[in-house]
């Protein structure tokens, strides 16, 4: 692994998002330290997703600050970061390329490129089709071009927003996998998504949102096990949240 | 109606035996007609590009201009060029009027607006969905125009070829500012024109005639891009 600058804890301070008149993050205060699997979960519209664009730097707060904490979070952190959507973005180009393309934005030089876009595709899974265009690989292919295209940065922090959420149980699986692979090579993961399943397999810690603000912070086990807020425990029994 | 067959006989004759009058216009029309596009493409791509992507003042004024520049007449667009590079125009000291420059100018105009309009719709639909990502990879403007430009390239080249069709296809602009000249600026079109109404059906068929296969190629290579943006994008 590349030794990070460090840019982690990312820490929200009272954080919150209007958009047209609603506040769809309410006053969101939490700190996200290095090292563990972190899954943001919550029902539809609980504001998850958006927590993880302000994070990622893709919405700027209505009020409240975020900050990166650790010794390398000044104006470079974002190089130290990626992020996968639910839809996966594809580049129109053969899949290699969508490698490729990353590393040269990177300042990667273009021997050290084709080398490490051949490492990343055998991680994914996807070295056979290097050559095929992208645009017509499944769904899931695609979404784990998307995954070994945010590894090949070799990011401090991966953020998923929901990345399973359109994959069948197959398909599924192996994203899971990569997941953790990625993880266990050192990155941190901030995943959101509604599925409590998904969630009870690849959670260190959850953090539990409901219209729009924090609801429970926890260990994974702990959540599961004990959820200390009637909120969660109607979620995790499969109740609808008013 | 026997006439018209002995005519079409003829242009049959003048386009196998490569008739130098005819190779010459041909060779002029596709000349002016292909520097026009690659002007209008140098030009149209970036600027159709830069009216998506960003947001600046006169923007809106601008978006207006281009699609409404897009149906102009080319008797429209000869005018004013006629009239900008004639001698008491503000370009009249190039001495450029009458000349195959003065044509490739006019029909750059006819179709800048067509490149630049075409590649703003296909623009604006790419960073629809690339736009988050291209984010979140720090990708800078200038890149990112670069980007939506290489992987909108299939729809773009057939917009391309669209202006071209035009280009080669209109009489008016050529005719006001080429003026029609033997072995200066005449060109397919103007040819047909001057040709039938001096009843020399023949060579104006057989330049009919080539101008259709010009059409005809044209729909062919978009049809093929098409195809192939079909198999490499769905």
């Amino acid at each position: 692994m590349p030794t990070h600058a460090q840019i982690l804890p990312l820490v929200f301070d009272k954080v919150s998002y209007v958009a047209k008149g609603a506040r769809l993050v309410d006053e969101f205060s939490v700190t996200l330290d290095p090292g563990t699997r972190t899954i943001i979960l919550g029902p539809n519209g609980a504001g998850k997703s958006l927590v993880l664009r302000l994070s990622h730097g893709l919405l700027q707060p209505t009020s409240g600050a975020i900050r990166w904490e650790g010794p390398g979070g000044g104006n470079k952190a974002s190089l130290h970061q990626a992020m996968v959507f639910q839809r996966p973005m594809t580049l129109r180009r053969s899949v290699g390329a969508n490698l490729d393309y990353v590393l040269s934005l990177r300042k990667v030089p273009r021997e050290l490129r084709r080398a490490k876009t051949a490492e990343a595709l055998k991680r994914a899974g996807l070295f056979a089709m290097r050559s095929r265009p992208a645009r017509v690989l499944s769904a899931g292919e695609q979404q784990k071009l998307a995954l070994g295209r945010a590894w090949v940065m070799e990011p401090e922090v991966l953020f998923l927003d929901e990345p399973t959420a359109s994959l069948d149980p197959a398909a599924t699986r192996e994203v899971e996998n990569m997941i953790n692979a990625i993880h266990q090579a050192g990155t941190k993961i901030i995943m959101t998504t509604h599925d409590l399943g998904q969630a009870r397999r690849l959670a260190d810690d959850i953090i539990f949102m409901h219209q729009g603000r924090l609801i429970e912070r926890a260990g994974a086990e702990e959540f599961f096990e004990h959820p200390r807020t009637p909120h969660a425990e109607a979620f995790l029994n499969g109740e609808l949240l008013p | 109606m026997s006439e018209i067959w002995s005519a079409l006989g003829k242009a049959m004759v003048l386009i196998a035996d490569f008739d130098p009058d005819l190779v010459e216009i041909i060779g002029l029309s596709l000349r002016v007609s292909l520097t026009a596009v690659l002007i209008a493409a140098v030009i149209g791509l970036p600027v159709g590009a830069a009216v998506a992507l960003f947001r600046f003042p006169g923007r809106p004024v601008l978006v207006v201009l281009i699609n409404a520049l897009m149906g102009l007449p080319p008797v429209v667009v000869g005018l004013i060029v006629y009239l900008l590079l004639s001698r008491a125009g503000p370009f009249g000291v190039f001495n450029l009027l009458y000349s195959p420059t003065a044509m490739i100018i006019a029909q750059a105009i006819l179709i800048g607006p067509i490149v630049a309009a075409l590649t703003r719709q296909t623009v604006e639909d790419l960073w629809q969905e690339y736009g988050e990502q291209l984010t979140s990879f720090g990708v800078g403007p200038g890149r990112a125009v670069w980007t939506l430009l290489w992987d909108g390239r299939f729809s773009l080249l057939t917009g391309v070829l669209a202006g071209f069709g035009r280009a080669s296809a209109e009489v008016g602009a050529v005719m006001i500012v080429g003026g029609n000249i033997d072995h200066l600026t005449r060109v397919m079109t103007t040819s047909i024109a001057l040709e039938t109404s001096k009843g020399n059906l023949e060579i104006a068929l057989a330049l009919g005639i080539i101008l259709l296969i010009i059409a005809l190629g044209i729909n062919a290579s978009a049809y093929a891009i098409r195809d192939v943006a079909y198999r490499t994008e769905s």
